[in-house]
């Protein structure tokens, strides 16, 4: 089938790539550039564990086709920590248990990105709207939620 | 002597009798003397010199782990049970 | 988020709640699933499913499919080994290889809706998708048996033309495959006693493990023969086994590498896409990659057993139980093996009853083969006998919770199999909820209620190897061949730190592929930490014999002189400078070459486990939406190792339990296909359906076990359904006797509120 050459920005960064147009972004994000760390689930929107952000915004990169993210900026889970400094969600998730098997927990940490970005002091009920696109199976979301009201207090910490 | 409580099942086996007195020092040993007692038993139990797959032995209590080798004493009570699977199934 | 710890500070390091070895490369994306894995030249495979439930596969033409440009191999059950169609010794538990080779691709005849029939390997996924639409399968339909009833049913379709079961002897074609009894006492005279009786028939769904991540593997066939796969698995070893089984090769020319796992909950102990991977990598020359979408997730993976239960019990005025009697008949899938042995095992597991007779049927029905899902068998059967107990403690005018305590099992009790119970924490769970603050609390509200109810669950034993290795900065690794589904890397390296005296930073866990380590069982039956704990526990204690060893060759002292406490060696002598690990091990060489403990297992089936759940609900008597306000759960652990993690095992045991309560279900039209096969309509809960889950670690250490842990990956997954039903019933005053408990379910039971239970029951 013919590929289409794709523009975009992701963590941060210029890239361009091939896909052909049935390509999910999951598609291209895993197969064609290799950032595995984005996890199919479902592929068909209900279980959040491809999520990304697009412009800011948390997307299941499993509706979006490839073509879609020229001129956008992507960001996945591979570019969440800053180098070798993990990002307050990523630390509170550590340090709160919020992962057991793991597979959901790249779309979580994506997600509850979006939210702080927007929302940075959220309550445990906005918490859990935000959070409602992503399914985890383990964990009974207990820990997820408090990493991620942990993790406010430490944004703010380090914003102000 | 050691006591062979008898599965629900294989009670018709024996004539209706739940607990057994038998010899032996040993799985292997009991099975062969309920077998003597009551002719036919043994092919529930025992399948290719082990225990039939899907049996476990309980004596007194505890989990066998060796099959017909694990060890009775005079006063051991054998149980033959399902045997768990957990997430191995 | 209490911890009801008995025991006092016997250990340094098990207990305390360090950061995973594992994690950061979770929260990274770093970690390597088995999807995850790519290699040069890789192809994509994908699966032919059959849209039947029922059928004869007349003839299968492949060509199409095989002329597509890009497709490299397709292959059918014609393209492996027949295998006998007996039971064999497999593992620890019997299988029957022709059904396990004939579930991995059908022959002759499509027994559920997503049976696989044909498996085609091409350049891309998407070429495989195509290639699959051109394959052409005749098939002769035929009607389906949906569920228990049908199936045993005098004039029901058969599935299995072999299957044969002892009673109805070798010449009656039959859909039951099993029927297991256990009896004690005298049934008849224990009701006799009774002052109240209470008999109710329930209905439990099929439901789903509903891991995130599907099934996947990547084949990699060598042209001496020999193979590998890497795969997401609970058991690297069962999977070798059984691929090679199904290929027809040697086990030993099979070596499988387990990749991250996201998750299983029991439904990856058995085999699906591994052998085909091996055979289209055989058939094209190259690496193959299979995984599976949700849709086949659902339709032809893992669930486990809905199924129908009568459950009868009696109790004296002053609320004694005198008798049980039960009938129960679970969905066993395409093939035999659905856990109603478990189940049977279970379901009065927590009391002390002194007469009672339970008949349990394992059923063949057109629906996917059962897997293992946590607690196999047990919720379903709690949901029927905790609903009664909780009514006869109604009758009797006792509190939930005293009830179960009046009759609670405890050492000494006879196990519904026979043997007795050793030390046992079923009371102390109970305790632990009546003294909780949510049981304290007071509930009040229009619609709301509050339930209790307790689960039994097994620990299995069975084989583990491990290896303490030391290394030259004095720090050590600990090699297992035990999968971490959910944090067991961090307990292997605290048990390993405890016994060496060294921080739990400074061990390494790691997970070997089966030709690096011994045979292990799989990741399953809440093992892990009590079986393969004990191999390395054992392996540590090993390492800490040879370095005792070391030291007395140095100090030149025997062996039994040398103590090692706290990682360090010492001995009662003049001029005996005390060393440390790192102290000892340049000195390695020179007395006798580096240090390796080692350790393997077959561990009994020690401690099991009981945990007792409270939750209050919510009831919108309009829609029969039922709201999940709070929940506690307190489960015996033993000894907890990594508390975060044993916590995490309740709070997720607990939340699947929910799920299965409220949502779950396999829906099937009147031709027997799936109608619900992606995650938005089987309802699986999200975070916002729920409240924090509340944990109390009730530690009554597990007889003969060095740490004194139990299993704690699964017993907590069997409380909730009933505690939900019970809670329901004193919100709003209907007994709910079929799950799940949906909202049409409820309203339907609100609306017929006069012998609600009796219309529930009947209404199907």
């Amino acid at each position: 089938m013919h590929k289409t050459a794709i523009e975009t920005t992701i963590n941060g960064e210029r890239v361009e790539f091939l896909c052909e147009p049935r390509q999910s972004m999951l598609e291209v994000l895993r197969d064609v550039l290799g950032l595995t760390g984005s996890k199919e689930g479902c592929l068909t929107g209900d279980c959040g564990a491809c999520t990304i952000l697009v412009d800011g915004r948390a997307t299941c990169s499993c509706l979006m086709l490839g073509v879609e993210a020229a001129g956008h900026k992507l960001e996945t889970v591979e570019g969440l920590a800053q180098g070798a400094n993990l990002h307050p969600l990523q630390q509170q998730f550590l340090e709160n248990a919020s992962l057991q098997c793991g597979i959901c927990t790249p779309g979580f940490l994506m997600s509850a990105k979006a939210l702080l970005e927007r929302n940075p002091h959220p309550s445990e009920a906005e918490i859990r709207y935000a959070l409602a696109g992503n399914l985890c199976r383990c964990t009974g979301y207990d820990k997820i939620v408090r990493a991620v009201l942990e993790a406010s207090k430490a944004t703010t910490s380090k914003a102000a | 002597m050691p006591t062979v409580i008898v599965p629900a099942l294989l009670r018709k086996l024996t004539d209706g009798r739940e607990r057994v007195s038998v010899r032996g020092a040993n799985v292997r040993q009991v099975i062969d003397d309920l077998e003597r007692q009551f002719p036919g038993i043994k092919a529930h139990l025992v399948e290719d010199g082990d225990l039939k797959s899907g049996i476990n032995v309980s004596v007194d209590g505890e989990m066998g782990i060796g099959g017909l080798l694990d060890p009775v004493n005079e006063t051991s009570e054998v149980f033959f049970l399902p045997a768990i699977g957990g997430g191995t199934r | 988020m209490a911890a009801g710890t008995t025991e006092g500070s016997r250990f340094r390091v098990i207990g305390t709640r360090p950061v995973r070895h594992d994690g950061v490369e979770k929260v990274t994306g770093a970690a390597r699933y088995g999807a995850d894995y790519a290699f040069p030249g890789m192809l994509y495979g994908r699966v032919l499913r059959s849209p039947h439930a029922h059928a004869i596969i007349k003839s299968i033409n492949v060509e199409k499919a095989r002329k597509l440009e890009g497709v490299r191999a397709v292959v059918t059950s014609a393209d492996l080994p027949e295998l006998p169609d007996r039971i064999e010794q497999g593992g620890e538990l019997p299988i029957n290889l022709h059904h396990l080779s004939c579930n991995i691709l059908a022959r002759g005849k499509v027994l559920y809706d997503g049976h696989a029939v044909a498996a085609v390997a091409a350049t891309s996924p998407h070429i495989a998708e195509e290639a699959l639409r051109l394959i052409e399968v005749d098939y002769e339909v035929l009607p389906p048996a949906m569920t228990v009833e049908d199936a045993m049913a005098p004039n029901a379709p058969i599935l299995l033309p072999s299957l044969r079961n002892k009673e109805d002897g070798p010449d009656k074609q039959t859909n039951v495959a099993a029927h297991v009894q256990f009896k004690r006492g005298d049934i008849k005279d224990g009701f006799s006693k009774a002052d109240y009786v209470i008999e109710r028939t329930f209905k439990t769904a099929m439901v789903h493990q509903g891991y995130i991540e599907p099934h996947n593997a990547v084949g990699i066939y060598n042209a001496d023969g020999h193979a590998t796969i890497y795969c997401s698995t609970q058991g690297s070893f069962v999977v070798r086994s059984l691929s090679a089984a199904v290929l027809g090769i040697p086990e030993g020319k099979l070596r499988v590498v387990p990749a991250e796992i996201g998750g299983g909950f029991g439904g990856k102990t058995t085999i699906y896409l591994e052998p085909l991977s091996v055979l289209l990598s055989q058939k094209t020359g190259h690496p193959v990659k299979l995984t599976m979408n949700r849709a086949e997730v659902l339709r032809a993976t893992g669930p486990t057993s809905g199924g129908t239960i009568r459950c009868k019990m009696g109790a004296t005025k002053d609320g004694k139980l005198v008798a049980a009697e039960v009938w129960m008949a679970y969905e066993a899938g395409g093939f035999p093996g659905s856990p109603v042995p478990m189940g049977a095992m279970c379901i009065i597991a927590p009391y002390d009853i002194p007469n009672m007779v339970i008949d349990a049927y394992d059923v063949v029905v057109n629906r996917p083969k059962t897997a293992a899902y946590r607690a196999p068998g047990a919720t379903n059967a709690a949901f029927a006998s905790e609903t009664i107990i909780d009514e006869l403690a109604e009758k009797c005018g006792i509190d939930p919770c005293d009830f179960r305590i009046k009759n609670g099992a405890h050492e000494g009790t006879p196990q519904t199999a026979g043997p007795p119970y050793k030390r046992i924490g079923m009371i102390e769970t109970v305790e632990a909820i009546k003294n909780s603050p949510h049981y304290k609390s007071k509930l009040t509200g229009k619609n709301r209620g509050r339930g209790v109810a307790t689960g039994f669950w097994f620990n299995i034993g069975f084989q583990s190897s491990a290896m303490v290795n030391i290394h030259n900065d004095g720090t050590a690794s600990v090699v297992t061949g035990s999968v971490d589904i959910g944090g067991s890397r961090a307990s292997m390296a605290i048990i390993t730190a405890e016994v060496l005296g060294l921080d739990v930073k400074d061990v390494r866990p790691l997970i070997a592929d089966t030709d690096a380590i011994g045979y292990t069982d799989v990741t399953g039956g809440s093992r892990t930490t009590v079986a393969t704990g004990l191999a390395v526990y054992e392996a540590a204690q090993d390492a800490v014999r040879q370095l005792k060893e070391r030291a007395a060759k140095l100090w030149e002292k025997k062996p039994e002189e040398v103590e090692f406490n706290n990682g360090m060696l010492s001995a009662k002598a003049n001029g005996v400078k005390p060393m440390s690990i790192k102290d000892i091990v340049p000195r390695l060489g020179r007395t006798g070459g580096p240090i390796t403990g080692r350790a393997t297992v077959n561990a009994r089936a020690v401690g099991p486990a009981f945990a007792t759940t409270c939750v209050d609900v919510e009831v919108d008597p309009d829609t029969g939406k039922v709201s999940i306000l709070r929940a506690t759960v307190a489960q015996d652990a033993g000894k907890a190792v990594h508390p975060s993690y044993v916590e995490g095992q309740m709070q997720g045991g607990t939340v699947q339990g929910l799920g299965w309560a409220l949502n779950e279900e396999y829906f099937y039209d009147s031709k027997g296909v799936l109608r619900n096969t992606g995650l938005l309509d089987y309802r699986m809960p999200t975070c916002l359906d729920l409240p924090m889950i509340e944990t109390v670690i009730v530690e009554v250490p597990a007889p003969g076990h060095p740490i004194g842990s139990r299993g704690v990956g699964e017993v907590s997954i069997v409380p909730p359904p009933a505690a939900v039903a019970n809670a329901i019933a004193r919100a709003v005053g209907v007994r709910m006797t079929e799950l799940p408990m949906s909202p049409g379910r409820v309203v339907k039971a609100i609306l017929s509120k006069d012998g609600a239970a009796v219309a529930s029951a009947a209404a199907d």
